[in-house]
């Protein structure tokens, strides 16, 4: 270590927290500005990191600057001008032209901003730069892993544990992303008017898969999973702060949290899955409650319905319900028939039928249920919820088949654990 | 940009010659032909025989073997492609989106490497 590191212990302890707290804050800002004005994400990740090196070393000798992340964009953008100066020898003649034209334009701004002396107000990109990493020509999971990178700022091999990835498996994934986002000119912009509700729910989607991987993941990792849910409700808030007045943002954000607020008592101390109707309602969330129905209500008044506003409104009349029998079913068999003529899917035709089952009786759910039975024979949920309605009918023996298919079809130790004790409980009281 | 939209369908999957639909496909791909001229980004455009006049050639040790049929034996063939000159993928992806093909198949873009850079 250089000795002026060495000098005051105190003043290199306050230098190292004050990047880390402005790394932490303005990562994604500083990263997207950075994206943005050298139009190559794997230029601009190095040439931050590079900033952020120094950042720590003049910090310690001069003093944190007036304007930090301001400092750190030039400076980041100085480290990428080197960068581009030692390829450029390695650069063919053709593509040496770009290469110039690049590097002028960067060293011309550079100039600019010291003509002034003071660093310009950074311009925030981070809306180009959710678009891009969720752009519909990358795969579902590398949008995950590269919005939770460079929006997030998660390392590596955080996303890799997140997912039970090999950390060298994710990094390649991230850097074969980052290559065809160069490479097959996928644009570093906000979409057209014409394009924007289409892209606007790839990028809600993204968002959502990311709370879900938190909410119901397999990963054992505890920390990490609400470490996740917790980003996604972050990432959401600024995608409602960038582009405010968004109905299926505000309903994305109002699901989100209103699931969220049931986090502690979806588990017993084992760590066994609770369901909804067994639930201890007095520990749920009112705080997270209160601001997602609030949220909701604003999105509702917007008049432009959409999938995630519905799901939120579903999960609104759970959250408002004393308990579960007083649940209003009829109003949200309602709404999932309206989700279903969105979204025809089967899945969605289950969910309708559990409703149907506490609406109107168990009987009236065994016939949409048997029609289902074909589309979703290897979907562990299904069978749950098929075995609970035909205890409830009180056809024992095909319960007790239903139930254990959804055994066999559970990939998670605490699903299976939830339903061999409901398995158990019905063997014991027939 | 340049990319190469490789178009894949399986065989019998569109319409026929002498069938009324056979009459719209046409006028389709005439169309989306059209569109591109006028739009300038059209470099390059074939339809392609079927992969069974297909022939596969490769050199092992100095010796050309030739083999009769496709590459590779899969459901959607190759049976023809577009080269286009767009400015962003976006624009890529809404022209091969206009091949009727992409209605029975799959239209594959491909961006065209720029082989300067390698020097």
């Amino acid at each position: 270590m250089p000795d002026h590191l060495n000098k005051d212990p105190a003043l290199a302890r306050k230098t190292t927290q004050e990047i880390e707290s402005l790394v932490r804050e303005e990562h994604a800002k500083l990263l997207a500005a950075l994206i943005s004005q050298l139009g190559d994400f794997q230029l601009a990740e190095d040439a931050l990191q590079d900033g952020i090196e120094s950042a720590l070393i003049h910090w310690q000798r001069n003093g944190i600057p007036r304007s930090p992340a301001g400092w750190l964009l030039q400076t980041a953008r100085r480290k990428a001008i080197d960068r581009l100066r030692r390829n450029k020898n390695f650069a063919s003649k053709s593509h040496q032209i770009t290469h110039d034209v690049k590097l002028n334009a960067l060293m011309q701004m550079d100039s600019e901003e010291m003509a002034m002396r003071s660093a310009p107000p950074i311009s925030d990109e981070r809306l180009a730069l959710i678009f891009t990493c969720c752009h519909p020509a990358i795969g579902e999971k590398s949008r995950i892993a590269l919005t939770l990178h460079t929006l997030g700022g998660l390392s590596t091999g955080e996303i890799a544990r997140a997912f039970l990835d090999k950390q060298s498996a994710m990094a390649q994934r991230l850097v074969r992303t980052k290559r065809k986002i160069l490479s097959a000119k996928i644009p570093y912009a906000v979409p057209k008017p014409e394009q924007w509700n289409e892209r606007l729910q790839t990028v809600l989607n993204v968002l959502y898969l990311i709370f879900n991987e938190g909410y119901f993941s397999g990963s054992t990792d505890g920390q990490m999973r609400v470490n996740l849910s917790n980003e996604a409700v972050r990432l959401t808030r600024i995608l409602l702060e960038l582009r405010p007045e968004e109905a299926e943002t505000e309903g994305l954000l109002a699901l989100m949290l209103l699931h969220d607020s049931r986090r502690e008592a979806r588990h017993d101390a084992t760590g066994s899955m609770i369901a909804l109707a067994e639930q201890n309602r007095n520990i749920w969330d009112q705080e997270k409650i209160h601001t997602g129905l609030t949220i909701l209500q604003n999105a509702l008044e917007r008049q432009t319905p959409g999938p995630y506003q519905i799901q939120a409104a579903i999960s609104a009349l759970h959250a408002k319900a004393p308990d579960h029998n007083a649940t209003d079913w009829q109003q949200i068999v309602h709404l999932y028939q309206q989700l279903h003529h969105l979204h025809p899917t089967p899945v969605i035709e289950l969910n309708r039928a559990v409703a149907l089952s506490y609406a109107s009786g168990a009987n009236e759910a065994l016939k949409p249920m048997h029609d289902l039975k074909s589309r979703l024979s290897t979907y562990q949920p299904f069978y749950a919820a098929y075995a609970d309605i035909l205890q409830r009918t009180g056809q024992i023996e095909q319960a007790e088949k239903a139930y254990n298919r959804a055994i066999e079809l559970s990939e998670e130790e605490t699903t299976r654990l939830f339903l061999q004790r409901k398995l158990g409980a019905m063997l014991r009281a027939n | 940009m340049k990319y190469l939209a490789l178009i894949y369908a399986a065989p019998g999957s569109s319409p026929v010659p002498g069938t009324p639909e056979f009459g719209a496909y046409m006028a389709d791909y005439k169309h989306a032909t059209q569109t591109y001229e006028t739009d300038k980004v059209l470099l390059a455009s074939e339809a392609l025989e079927d992969t069974g006049t297909a022939t596969s050639v490769r050199v092992r040790n100095g010796k050309t073997e030739t083999m009769d049929g496709p590459f590779a034996e899969t459901k959607e063939q190759l049976g023809g492609f577009y080269l286009l000159d767009c400015k962003t993928i976006d624009e890529a992806i809404r022209y091969a989106a206009m091949i009727p093909d992409a209605k029975n198949g799959t239209v594959e873009l491909r961006p065209v490497m720029d082989l300067s850079t390698l020097g």
